[in-house]
């Protein structure tokens, strides 16, 4: 079922069921650097690879609902930033600090994402400039709670998502804790995308909110919804990242555009109505597996910048031509 | 024509949106004069010291008079900075401390200016990538070519050019003369030539535009070179300025983001159409008194990051509140 | 993707001193010179490393003396890395020191050269500095400021990274990053056998400091028959960093990983931990979480340092300037010493934040350690 056809099933009937190009890449990619690097046939290679990726991938769903219903969320990085900040200072070292830290970054991030929301639909603030005034602000927060540095550790229980890996598996011997992570809250974010009425009256705002709301779509509520699911998984992806990588101060910066790029090389439309989460998520896999192939190439970081861009306005270029092929 | 509010259709809107980048502009200054005054810092109201103000921010006055041009045809350019760090580069590398080589350096950074804004131009109308997804691409490409070829500050400026950056008509610099007329001559295009008015109907409504005879792509196009000339110009200076050029200065100075920043708090609507150079320049002198405040009244560098955030998005919120459309 | 270039800017920044102009990286006099500094004894208090000086140069500032209260003017590049928050913090509590400074003016570029010329102006438009203080956010490009400051008649003190002319009273910064590189070169050649293989992790590209760091320890690895099995650049990144080591892991045994900054070191340690590998010597620098790791593991560490208190020196040579009195200049160089197992126990404190710079010379002030974010 390929997500395209939900907004337009009279579309999808015309054209022969066909395969979004993002999964072919993926395949390619991998198929490439299992070439030039057979151990990363092994387990201990595809996993430390998805456990990579998951934080991404998992940023990138979320970042799609807002791309979905025709906005933009330059905030979540920041929010990945805060949320890890934030843990450290609160943990003050104490394992069981974890159980109430997480909630509680969760309910924080839904306070920001509602804002985001809120100062978009209602202040009529464009929600790439609101966004970016959140993202300064957040950052600018960060610093001030921690004093411009890390203030203090995560513990281990915090760590147990991004880090852990659970041994001892038959078949694929070992299974990080983050790709759990990835199955579970990927499921739940195509779930909620594609299979809800609210996943539906998403695209529909995103397609056309005069329509939408015409058609009696509550525009603000859903449009404000998006942006609180995008900070949300942005919390989770910064609750991983922290627990693979520890705590630093600009540990999200970047995520932002990473996030949008994953989304775009998935197929999904900037500006609205068109996205999808399984190959949003096929996106961030792309977008790493392009980052371990080049390494492997032993291309230097300046190759890989050309490479990106090239990539990133292909992917576009490509899709707004297939598009115009199938009559839009 | 219905979806454009031509100024003249709305007059009370019109005005309002006209005297609202003067009223924040004021209201900077007041606060301003507030400070120094409650401060018993006096001593800052001088003329020298006005000066010194109004010549904080000229890289990104520059920049952000080719930004309104992308602005105002429903474009974007994320690619400023880059332009601005190659410009600088090419710049010092080129004269290499030699006077003689100081027109075919300026003659080649600008015509590299305006390759990079056909580029982006073309692969926005012609390949019909979204325009921010195209001027990042740009952005990451420019960058890595960049890059590969320099990784420090390169080149030197000759003392002769140095004269653009540090020297001075009694007290104004050139540089800060040369904003000005820059703005001017900017201002007279948009206001008296065809090709203005072309901008604001491209922007306003594109079909509309297209049905009523006007090129289209070769508005943007021809907004997209402004652009990047202007941040080519801007790389100049900043060469001029710091003496040489280093691949980092233009994404160090964050010109992409605050080039979009001041023209959107200048009033100018993200959505095009809607808008003008003056605002522009009150944006940039809002952003530069801000740093001055800041820097008068001892901000702490993270406070200040937090303000900027907020003062970012209550002033586009102080703009766009009361409209009636619907924003991305 | 963007990341990489905000890195770029963020550490274009990091700390270091520039020693010239021209990007020549591998200069063996300054390498030879450096060398020798790191086992000179220098002039002053041992016990106070921030007040010791290399060489007899002093300046004569009788020409600056002036009657307290002071205004202290500072333009700093930043304090966007946790090591110029150490040093920054280092510096606030030394003017705490000094009742003669009356007001003590910073004003903060965010890492930006525009912002930091348009700074150093403001400062000189407000015409109250009785000094200033710059620490540059790169060499060329401050410059025109410095020496706009210096005309206008006002005492200058540089430190950390330097510029290129000699109008300042002063130039403090410590022996250098040759010297760093070479401290961790020379563990790693002790502890590692003859064609052993080393990684180089280093930030990124171009900045001075760094890349004297990478090219003295490169050199000495080569002579030492040790195999580098490359040099990847980590943009200061934990997760980046536990990546590269992860897949060089994946293709083989490593014995050593050299680093040219320590922020990222832990993240290192960890994906050897991570892969239940033994951890091989991995360098450091002097902040606490690798220090404590270090300890805790046993591995083979050591921890050259670019220490925080020249921050406190500044201000001691501000002082000294107003005071009239003797200032060594042109330079003022600065002792740098490594952390070695030895004496690994007296620089840990579990009471510190993770990324604080243990070479603080700190611990004898009021403040301390709640100023630095510690726990009494």
């Amino acid at each position: 079922m390929s997500a395209q056809s939900l907004p337009r099933p009279a579309a999808a009937k015309r054209s022969l069921p066909k395969i979004n190009p993002v999964y072919v890449l993926v395949a390619a990619l991998i198929l490439a650097i299992i070439v030039m690097n057979p151990a990363f046939g092994e387990p201990t290679g595809y996993m430390n690879f998805l456990k990579r990726v998951t934080a991404l991938a998992i940023l990138s769903a979320g970042a799609l609902y807002v791309i979905v219903s025709g906005g933009f969320d330059l905030s979540v990085g920041s929010i990945m930033t805060l949320t890890v900040i934030g843990s450290s200072m609160l943990a003050s070292n104490d394992p069981n600090s974890t159980y109430w830290i997480i909630p509680l970054m969760l309910c924080i991030g839904a306070v920001i994402g509602l804002i985001n929301g809120l100062v978009v639909s209602y202040l009529k603030v464009p929600s790439l400039i609101a966004t970016l005034g959140m993202m300064i602000t957040l950052n600018g927060v960060a610093f001030m709670w921690s004093g411009g540095a890390p203030r203090g550790y995560l513990p281990d229980t915090f760590r147990f998502f991004g880090r852990y890996n659970i041994t001892d598996i038959p078949v694929i011997t070992l299974l990080p804790v983050a790709v759990i992570c990835l199955v579970v809250f990927g499921t739940i974010l195509w779930w909620g995308m594609h299979r809800t009425n609210f996943g539906r009256m998403l695209h529909a705002v995103g397609d056309n909110q005069q329509a939408a709301r015409l058609a009696g779509v509550p525009v603000e509520r859903v449009r404000i919804s998006a942006f609180v699911v995008s900070a949300l998984t942005a919390v989770l992806a910064g609750v991983i990242l922290g627990g693979r990588a520890g705590v630093s101060v600009d540990i999200g910066s970047g995520f932002e555009l990473q996030a949008i790029t994953a989304a775009v090389i998935g197929g999904a439309q900037l500006l609205g109505g068109r996205g999808s989460v399984p190959a949003t998520i096929a996106g961030a896999l792309a977008l790493e597996a392009i980052f371990t192939l080049l390494n492997l190439l032993g291309l230097a970081q300046p190759v890989r910048l050309v490479v990106q861009g090239l990539i990133l306005i292909g992917a576009v270029a490509f899709a707004t031509y297939q598009r115009k092929r199938a009559g839009r | 024509m219905t979806d454009m509010p031509l100024p003249a259709k709305n007059p009370r809107r019109f005005r309002f949106e006209r005297h609202a980048s003067t009223i924040l502009l004021l209201a900077a200054i007041a606060l301003y004069i507030a400070l120094i005054i409650i401060m018993g810092q006096t001593r800052f109201l001088t003329l020298e010291n006005l000066v010194a103000i109004l010549s904080r921010s000229i890289t990104l006055g520059i920049t952000a008079i080719g930004q309104t041009f992308a602005i105002l045809v429903a474009s974007i350019d994320l690619s400023v900075a880059s332009v601005i760090s190659a410009a600088a580069v090419v710049t010092s590398v080129v004269m290499n401390g030699d006077p003689a080589m100081m027109l075919p350096a300026v003659a080649s950074v600008l015509a590299l200016g305006a390759v990079v804004g056909l580029a982006n131009g073309l692969v926005i109308t012609k390949l019909e990538v979204n325009p921010l997804i195209a001027t990042l691409g740009m952005s990451l490409i420019i960058q890595g070519v960049l890059s590969y070829y320099y990784n420090n500050f390169a080149g030197n400026v000759p003392v002769e050019f140095q004269i653009f950056a540090y020297g001075t008509v009694g007290i104004v610099p050139f540089s800060l003369i040369f904003m000005f007329v820059l703005a001017g001559c900017a201002w007279f295009v948009l206001r008296f030539s065809r090709f203005g008015s072309d901008v604001y109907s491209v922007g306003g409504n594109k079909d509309a535009a297209r049905l009523a005879g006007i090129k289209t792509d070769r508005v943007v196009i021809g907004a997209h070179v402004i652009c990047s000339l202007c941040a080519a110009i801007a790389g100049i200076y900043l060469a001029s300025r710091l003496r040489s050029g280093a691949p980092w200065i233009g994404a160090e100075g964050v010109y992409d983001l605050e080039s979009i920043a001041v023209v959107v708090i200048g009033g100018t609507v993200l959505a095009g159409g809607r808008g003008g150079i003056w605002g522009t320049m009150a944006g940039v002198i809002i952003f530069s008194l801000i740093d001055s405040i800041f820097n008068v009244a001892g901000v702490d560098a993270f406070v200040k990051q937090v303000l900027r955030g907020i003062i970012i998005v209550a002033a586009v919120a102080f703009y766009a509140a009361r409209s009636k459309r619907p924003v991305a | 993707m963007k990341k990489i270039i905000l890195a770029a800017a963020v550490f274009g920044m990091l700390t270091g001193a520039a020693f010239s102009q021209a990007p020549n990286f591998d200069d063996p006099a300054e390498f030879a010179k450096q060398r020798d500094q790191l086992t000179a004894t220098f002039n002053g208090p041992a016990d106070q490393p921030y007040l010791q000086y290399a060489g007899d140069s002093m300046a004569d500032t009788a020409s600056f003396k002036k009657e307290g209260p002071w205004t202290v003017c500072f333009s700093n590049a930043g304090v966007n890395n946790p090591w110029r928050v150490v040093g920054y913090t280092d510096m606030t509590e030394e003017v705490k020191l000094h009742p003669e400074i009356g007001t003590f003016t910073h004003v903060d570029a965010e890492g930006s050269d525009d912002k930091q010329i348009a700074d150093i102006d403001d400062l000189l438009a407000g015409g109250n500095c009785s000094v200033l203080i710059v620490s540059p956010n790169s060499t060329a490009a401050l410059t025109p400021a410095v020496e706009k400051a210096c005309a206008a008649g006002l005492p200058v003190i540089v430190f950390d990274r330097g510029v290129t002319t000699d109008c300042p009273v002063t130039f403090v910064h410590p022996v250098g990053g040759y010297g760093f590189g070479i401290q961790a070169a020379e563990h790693i050649i002790a502890n590692v056998p003859a064609g052993g293989k080393v990684l180089m992790l280093r930030i990124l590209p171009g900045v001075d400091v760094l890349e004297t760091r990478a090219s003295g320890a490169r050199n000495m690895f080569k002579e030492a028959g040790l195999e580098v099995l490359g040099e990847e650049f980590t943009d200061g990144d934990n997760a980046k960093t536990k990546s590269i080591v992860e897949d060089y892991l994946q293709r083989g045994t490593i014995d050593a990983v050299w680093m040219d900054a320590g922020a990222t070191a832990v993240a290192a340690v960890e994906a050897f931990e991570d892969q239940g590998v033994d951890v091989p010597v991995v360098t450091g620098e002097d902040q606490q979480d690798y220090l404590q790791k270090w300890r805790d593991l046993g591995f083979k560490g050591i921890a050259p340092t670019y220490p925080t208190y020249q921050w406190r020196t500044a201000i001691i040579a501000a002082v000294n300037t107003l005071k009239g009195e003797q200032v060594p200049s042109p330079e003022w160089v600065l002792p740098q010493p490594a952390i070695t197992q030895d004496v690994l126990d007296q620089y840990i404190n579990e009471k510190m934040p993770p990324l604080h710079y243990a070479m603080c010379g700190c611990e004898d002030m009021p403040n301390y350690p709640q100023a630095w974010g510690g726990t009494e």
